[in-house]
């Protein structure tokens, strides 16, 4: 049993200040050849753990001990990301740390010792070695910037590979991955365990844990509660664990009832800096008192669109975006307008857009501050604050948002509540129409149903609900339609209840024939 | 795996961020690192001229504030010097503030001294015979127009095709240079002096008018009152509001509502005005005159105290005070025991290592390697 073991963490605790225990008396075992999945709720700890095995943090107490050699276990310390590759540990961290401008070969050579010649046909070679072996794609001279999401991910973990490393940690892998794209990435992950790699993955997704891995272990606010096998686990059982306590996990999904227009978009064509069109003349309309789910892979279109809409992104002639109030039957249309004409207008529009703190909320300011945002012109002069105050505390208890108080800096928050803190804003704002962009991105399973109540919440107030998802499951439970964008086209909407995740799947990958175009 | 780096030890040092400090902690080590700070000058100054560093010390302390004789008054002339000075460095990082606050890095200041610094002067010389109120409005106006204009360019460059501020706004002082010399060769008086000579000494037409008898107090409560109203205008008014929105996050502004075109270039002329308007108490309220000069290194020692007072215009107060006292002293120092300036520059320096590494120790703690572990 002993000389089964790659890794062993034992008691590790690792304190961020004096308030936060991202860990705490911590003990894992990593097998030889098994896929471990790391499950937990935003800030349970699985990245700083999996972080302090690559060497970027460094635990306040505990031991790490490796079998290097095949002779047993040897306590080892790992001061920097370097000793983590010389001891055979590699990490694909959630965002690449990849050069944009180098080819996939000059990212794998990239911080290798001196020692070793720079011989980039030696190291293509190698990288075709690896690729065949376990079944990768990869361009040794295609450029960083060119690749889609999974190439690069697949070029991280070359590289990985590629510095021998025995020990795999994927942050989060597959948060940024289509259906497809998803199981290719397991192909190669059970590739690599047949070749007696060990690989530990941190992911959010229930499904996928089950799938793809042989032992799930829990923690639970910095704490481990526990190792299952997957094949003794069920989805509701593992979320218990992660919670603490039972979660219905069930999306009430009510059919959307006397429902109005209220956007009529047609013809929406708008083109990025490069001259490229980002969007191609999209048309549909959004009704209040439904969820119209949005599709595609990442960058298909999804940021343009909730733009174009917000008054925030210029468009091409013959673009229209016409809003039509509930009480009035009148259209008024939006293009040409700036973001603050559109609010004037009297067009109670919320959105909460996809970068949380480059674009909804001021990093740097409080919660307090922050709920000022969209309200902030009211008084003369001098700004009023009383009432975003309250709002502020009525946000953070409603939502129960973890925060020190309500004059904390928002990027000091977790992502959880950061997002709690935006959505929380933009439905106080009582909107006609609610845009929402990945809206549960990266937050954990109590979190995100906690936001899809209040989406649902809003659908049956009668406000036209925007849902753009990356997670079929999710979207698939939630929209009332669910209209598919491809390459910023628009490739077909669909009945969310009578589709499958295949055909959105094939849907967001290949552009259908022309003819069979606005479905 | 055989050539495997493995380490027996954790290192001996690690930085770890700290979440927040209680404020009389993080007084108390900026305190103490002036105190370092001052001990290792000391060690260096007994080194060079082997005097007692405290004697040197009070000479630095009577070079701000007058020397200590049996008739000692704190408010003397020195003393007045000191407070007119930091009146005036208050003044000139006033008016950064609004525009770094922006994350726009004003360099600019000198220029913008210097045209307000002209403009005022211009109207000392041509308007002499107003009476003095009106003379006021027109000085006062003239700077903050001069000022603002100054900035005005890059402002909108930046706003309308994003240049560089940096660059644009440090190489508009290198005009205003210019633009000075071209004025004091118009102005020059006595005629083959190539200086402005003191404007109007006769009459005094122009001159900041002493209140209760003190010459700088006039001083004091211009800049007072520019002090507080901008910490209110940044911290209390919509505009404010706008600012820190707009220095956040562009994006985040548009998303908001907020026309960001608009802001920057309403809040560099806001920037640019104040730092006019230091040429105007620099010239109607301190030397009485016009030179290449006149702004001195004071718009680039503005932004030390800009950025050490976090932007807070009240620490700025603090931090105004504490350089201008440093450069009183180390100017004494140097004279008094026969050094040249650039022990005065080298006590300075040292002084502000100190503060500035007393930042890292506030937001950073270390841990060292402990001992009870390695007996496990």
């Amino acid at each position: 049993m002993q000389n089964n073991i790659a890794v062993k963490l034992q008691d590790i605790t690792k304190t961020f200040g004096k308030q936060v225990v991202a860990n705490k008396d911590v003990t894992l075992d990593i097998r030889k050849g098994e896929i471990l999945s790391l499950l937990g709720e935003n800030g349970s700890g699985k990245t700083t753990l999996m972080n302090m095995l690559a060497g970027i943090y460094f635990p306040d107490s505990g031991h790490i001990f490796m079998d290097t050699d095949g002779e047993g276990l040897k306590e080892v310390s790992i001061c920097s990301p370097k000793d983590a590759y010389a001891l055979g540990i590699g990490m694909i961290h959630q965002h690449f740390k990849l050069v944009d401008v180098f080819t996939a070969t000059e990212n794998v050579a990239l911080g290798l010792d001196k020692s070793i010649a720079f011989n980039k046909k030696q190291i293509a070679q190698d990288i075709k070695a690896i690729c065949d072996k376990y079944g990768f794609k990869v361009e040794a001279d295609k450029k960083v910037y060119n690749m889609s999401v999974s190439e690069k991910q697949t070029l991280e973990i070359v590289k990985a590979l590629y510095r021998g490393a025995n020990i795999l940690i994927l942050d989060e892998p597959t948060a940024v991955l289509t259906p497809q794209e998803t199981d290719m990435l397991f192909d190669v992950m059970r590739n690599m365990k047949a070749d007696g790699k060990s690989i530990i993955i941190i992911t959010h997704k229930l499904n996928e844990v089950l799938e793809i891995s042989d032992r799930v272990s829990i923690l639970r606010k910095g704490e481990y509660v526990g190792t299952v096998d997957t094949a003794d686990a069920t989805v509701s059982s593992l979320t218990e664990m992660m919670v603490g306590q039972k979660v219905t996990l069930e999306i009430d999904r009510k059919e959307p009832k006397d429902i109005k227009e209220r956007l009529v978009v047609k013809n929406l064509t708008c083109v990025n800096k490069y001259g490229v069109k980002a969007l191609d003349n999209v048309s549909f309309t959004a009704y209040g008192g439904e969820i119209l789910g949005i599709a595609g892979i990442s960058g298909s279109g999804q940021k343009e669109l909730l733009e174009a809409i917000a008054g925030l992104q210029d468009t091409v002639e013959n673009s229209s975006i016409e809003y039509i109030a509930p009480e009035a039957n009148t259209p008024s249309q939006l293009i040409g307008k700036t973001a603050l004409q559109i609010k004037n207008m009297g067009v109670a529009l919320s959105f909460v857009p996809e970068d949380r703190l480059g674009m909804g909320l001021v990093g740097t300011m409080g919660m307090s501050d922050n709920m000022m945002l969209r309200s902030y012109r009211k008084g003369f002069i001098f700004t009023e604050r009383k009432g975003p105050k309250s709002l502020a505390q009525k946000v953070k208890d409603d939502l129960e948002v973890v925060t020190p108080s309500i004059t904390t800096p928002v990027r000091k928050l977790s992502g959880g509540n950061v997002q709690k803190v935006l959505v929380g804003r933009e439905i106080a704002a009582e909107p006609t129409v609610l845009m929402t962009a990945y809206a549960v991105r990266g937050l954990d399973v109590n979190t995100s149903y906690t936001i899809y109540g209040l989406l649902n919440e809003q659908k049956e107030k009668g406000v036209a609900v925007i849902y753009v998802g990356e997670d079929l499951d999710v979207l698939l439970a939630l929209s009332d339609r669910i209209m598919v964008l491809c390459d910023g086209k628009l490739n077909g909407i669909v009945d969310a209840r009578t589709t499958t995740k295949e055909e959105i799947g094939l849907l967001m990958t290949h552009l259908r024939e022309e003819e069979n175009d606005n479905g | 795996m055989a050539n495997v780096a493995v380490h027996k030890r954790e290192p001996l040092v690690r930085i770890a961020k700290r979440d927040s400090m209680p404020l009389w902690q993080s007084i108390l080590i900026r305190v103490l690192s002036i105190v370092l700070a001052l001990v290792v000058c000391g060690v260096i100054i007994y080194m060079l001229i082997k005097v007692n560093p405290l004697e040197v010390y009070k000479s630095m302390v009577e070079g701000a504030f007058g020397a200590f004789k049996e008739d000692y008054k704190f408010f003397n002339r020195r003393t007045w010097i000191t407070i007119r000075d930091t009146m005036m460095l208050l003044c000139i990082a006033v008016g950064l503030a609004p525009a770094f606050k922006m994350r726009f890095w004003n360099i600019g200041a000198e220029g913008q001294i210097l045209v307000g610094g002209i403009a005022t002067a211009a109207c000392m010389i041509y308007l002499k015979n107003l009476p003095p109120v009106l003379l006021f409005i027109c000085m006062i106006g003239a700077s903050l127009l001069a000022g603002a204009l100054w900035s005005l360019l890059p402002a909108i460059f930046k706003a309308k095709w994003n240049t560089n501020e940096t660059l644009f706004t440090l190489m508009m002082n290198y005009v205003a240079i210019q633009l000075t010399s071209f004025f004091v060769a118009l102005w020059e008086n006595p005629f083959g002096s190539n200086t402005v000579g003191i404007i109007n000494p006769t009459g005094k037409e122009g001159w900041f008018p002493p209140v209760f008898g003190l010459d700088y107090l006039m001083n004091v409560i211009v800049v007072m009152t520019i002090t507080v109203g901008m910490f209110i205008y940044l911290k209390y008014s919509k505009q404010g509001y706008e600012i820190s929105v707009v220095g956040d996050s562009e994006n985040t502004a548009r998303y908001a509502g907020i026309n960001v075109k608009k802001v920057i270039i309403r809040t560099m002329l806001i920037s640019g005005a104040i730092c006019g308007l230091s040429g105007f108490v620099a010239v109607s309220g301190a030397s009485h005159t016009i030179s290449v000069n006149t702004a001195g290194g004071k718009g680039f020692t503005a932004i030390i105290v800009a950025w050490l007072a976090k932007f807070n215009t009240f620490t700025m107060i603090l931090i105004s005070l504490l350089l201008v006292f440093l450069d009183k002293g180390a100017i004494e120092i140097a004279s008094k025991y026969d050094l040249n300036d650039y022990v005065a520059s080298m006590i300075t320096g040292i002084i502000l290592f100190f503060i500035l590494g007393s930042e890292f120790f506030v937001n950073y703690r270390m841990i060292f390697r402990s001992k009870e572990k390695e007996v496990q």
